[in-house]
């Protein structure tokens, strides 16, 4: 700033409005403005992927803020992320391991459970949190712009330290009971959790954006997670089904999931090759057709929600 | 090359009815059944359309209860580094404008153009969260509004210095008072630089110290060459700030041309008044036998009519009566209100050519003349009356027969002087001053 214009400023001094003030371009020459056309758009509408990456910061910021807020406030704080998982698998040891003998593919029970509900605890908070993501995001999506994409990859995203913790918890546990491996398997897992997550983003986009017109949907949602934990080999191995239907059950990409699990890291005997081909075909459906029908009714959201 | 910062186009956004607010979010049920009618009512449109032989009329949907048009044909152009006011009342269709603008919702039909990098403070605080300490909160509202993560770092200790809120950047804003809430919130928003700023009604909130502040980081903005589009219910402000305004009601543009021109034109029109009144019916005119008023109106010296009035020059108030019996000694008065309610003064006719004469029959236009640097901006109404003064009679009194708005252009030879802020006073007059200074010693 001009020295002059920085005195005239501290002093108050207006420039009358008839004279226009001298307007110094605030665009250094040669930076291309960005032009922005606003038109109504009709059916399907391409994804804008790049746009997504122009906002990476927003995402990063809207991660960050779910994960700093979370635990606020509470007594056990993170342990939270442990906990969840750990109880459940308590109750499930007592219940289907003690009392029901249900086989657990010749691992122990606990480490059996532990480590389907591992990746399980992530998926389920994913869908629950990003199902209710745009309704409870209300007061953003009608006061500023970004992609709105954001708001539920944001919230699976955050569980990502969650699932992290308790995958230490787990390795620690494998480690106890004497199972624990170096194997190239175990590098599956980041690959395996990519899996879980798409999921998770795929019934996310499918869910927000149908909750914002749709209400019903926020009390289906646990309902829905409630059969999907049954309709995944958590509980019970997947052993217990018989071909074709063990390969039908797997277009439930939770089983992919949880299967892969328990092979990298408990080294069950057979790798779960079909059943994790058809998990990620049907991730990627419900990932791809979730994007497009979350872009189509995006347009309405900041007039519903 | 052509300038253009902002092109609107035709724009227009309808909204069904009860698919607003929370409310509008419908069942599922609900759906579900309009799948099965929707096959029924389009079926029922064909069969309209072929009987009709013509193309399917846009008017069956526009005239049906179940659509409201927010905004229809709205068309402008904004130059870069103009700042443009929006006026208009409440429900007009100001905040759908901005809210297409920002991209926030998209248009029913038009088309807008958008040169540059666009920043919109549609609220103050945009993105914060209670549990999140004030610095955090600047990362995170900063971000939404479309701050790059390294901007805010740079920025960041002058946000929070702007704010005035150095000892509390590290606790939450849950246990800000609300005075540094929005402090902290505004200072976030001051310190974006888009190109093109859309800003509304933020000023609405805090003391007047801070809406100060407001106006000068406006102010500041502009200076850079910056546009902005500002929608604001303070008309001193759109005055102060704006070159230019556009009036928007009932969806459509009412007005676009100066800043003092529209927002006279959007006062007008709250007090149902305007700058012109006549009395075409003689017989329901106010009046008794003596004498009729025929027509009030604001005019310039050069006989023109207007409701803009520069707060330095000189207007008059002009009243037009007929003489219905000779012989009355008539003394026409003028009294003017300010928008508070104030009477401003009261002023009766004084011009030796008329003062204490009888009048005959015939037309009478007398003119009140007003000087310049009397007035202070803002609006205000003219109540006109007739009288004779011995022994007192009232031939008509007309409350609120017109209206005006007296506008500081901010020119330099106002009674402003240096200073850009609000001015109290019923009255703003041009005084002289005079100084006598006695120096301790020279240089």
């Amino acid at each position: 700033m001009p020295k002059k214009m920085a005195e005239d400023l501290s002093h108050g001094v207006s420039i009358a409005s008839e004279v226009p003030p001298e307007v110094p371009v605030s665009d250094p020459p040669g930076l291309p403005l960005l032009i922005t056309v606003i038109e109504p758009s009709r059916g399907w509408v391409p994804l804008k992927l790049s746009e997504l990456w122009e906002f990476r910061e927003v995402l990063y910021f809207l991660i960050w803020r779910d994960i700093k807020v979370r635990y606020r406030q509470t007594l056990l704080g993170a342990a939270w992320a442990i906990l969840q998982p750990f109880m459940t698998m308590i109750v499930f040891t007592i219940f289907f391991g003690r009392l029901a003998k249900m086989p657990s593919d010749g691992a122990p029970y606990a480490l059996f459970a532990f480590a389907a509900l591992v990746p399980w605890t992530f998926f389920a908070n994913g869908l629950t949190q990003s199902a209710n993501s745009l309704v409870h995001s209300g007061n953003l999506i009608t006061k500023v712009y970004f992609p709105r994409i954001l708001v539920p990859m944001g919230r699976v995203l955050s569980g990502l330290p969650d699932l992290g913790l308790s995958l230490l918890v787990l390795l620690g546990m494998v480690w106890w009971y004497g199972l624990f491996e170096l194997r190239g398997r175990l590098l599956w897992l980041p690959a395996l959790a990519f899996l879980a997550f798409i999921t998770a983003f795929g019934m996310g986009l499918w869910l927000s954006a149908l909750n914002v017109r749709y209400r019903d949907i926020q009390h289906a949602v646990p309902f829905l997670a409630q059969i999907w934990l049954f309709a995944t080999p958590i509980a019970y191995p997947s052993s217990l089904l018989q071909e074709p239907w063990r390969t039908i059950y797997s277009l439930n990409p939770l089983v992919g999931v949880v299967e892969g699990f328990r092979w990298a890291l408990l080294g069950s005997a057979h790798a779960p090759g079909l059943s994790l081909a058809f998990s990620t075909l049907a991730a990627v459906v419900l990932l791809v057709t979730g994007a497009y029908i979350f872009r189509r009714i995006e347009r309405t959201f900041a007039d519903v929600v | 090359m052509a300038d253009i910062a902002v092109k609107v186009h035709d724009l227009g956004k309808r909204y069904e009815i009860g698919t607003r607010g929370n409310g509008g979010a419908t069942m599922l049920r609900e759906a579900l059944s309009n799948t099965f009618k929707t096959p029924v009512t389009k079926l029922a449109s064909l069969a309209r359309r072929l009987r009709s032989r013509g193309p399917a009329t846009v008017a069956v949907s526009s005239v049906s209860p179940r659509h409201i048009w927010a905004l229809r044909n709205v068309s402008f152009e904004v130059p870069r580094g103009e700042i443009i006011g929006i006026i208009g009342p409440n429900g007009a269709g100001k905040s759908t404008l901005l809210k297409i603008l920002s991209r926030i919702t998209e248009p029913t039909e038009g088309r807008v153009e958008i040169h540059g990098r666009v920043g919109s403070l549609l609220e103050i605080g945009t993105g914060f969260h209670p549990e999140l300490t004030g610095r955090e909160n600047a990362y995170l509202s900063g971000a939404l509004l479309g701050m790059r993560k390294v901007e805010i770092d740079r920025k960041l200790d002058e946000i929070i210095a702007f704010a005035e809120i150095e000892k509390f950047a590290d606790s939450p804003v849950k246990h800000y008072s609300s005075g540094m809430y929005v402090r902290l919130a505004f200072a976030v928003a001051a310190h974006l630089e888009p190109e093109i700023l859309i800003v509304d009604e933020v000023l609405a909130v805090g003391d007047v110290a801070f809406q100060r502040k407001c106006l000068n980081k406006m102010e500041d903005v502009r200076q850079h060459g910056r546009t902005i589009l500002f929608v604001s219910h303070n008309m001193q402000a759109i005055t102060r700030l704006c070159t230019r305004a556009v009036l928007i009601s009932h969806g459509g543009i009412q007005h676009d041309g100066s800043a003092a021109e529209t927002a006279g034109k959007y006062l007008m029109a709250s007090v149902k008044t305007g700058a012109e009144r006549v009395w075409s019916e003689p017989l329901s005119a106010p009046g008794d036998g003596v004498a009729r008023l025929r027509k009030v109106r604001v005019r310039d010296e050069s006989g023109c009519t207007l409701d803009a009035i520069d707060i330095r020059r000189t207007f008059g108030i002009e009243m037009v009566f007929e003489v219905l019996e000779d012989g009355h000694t008539l003394s026409p008065a003028v009294e003017l209100y300010n928008e508070s309610g104030t009477c401003v003064f009261l002023s009766s006719d004084v011009d030796p050519v008329s003062r204490g004469k009888s009048r005959f029959r015939g037309t009478v236009t007398s003119v009140a003349w007003i000087p310049g640097n009397l007035l202070s901006e803002g609006l205000f109404l003219v109540t006109v009356f007739l009288s004779t003064v011995r022994p007192l009679k009232g031939h008509f009194h007309q409350r609120d027969a017109v209206a005006f708005h007296v506008v500081d252009s901010f020119a330099p030879d106002s009674a402003r002087g240096d200073w850009d802020g609000p001015i109290p006073g019923v009255v703003r007059p041009l005084l002289k001053w005079t100084n006598e200074v006695s120096e301790l010693a020279g240089p």
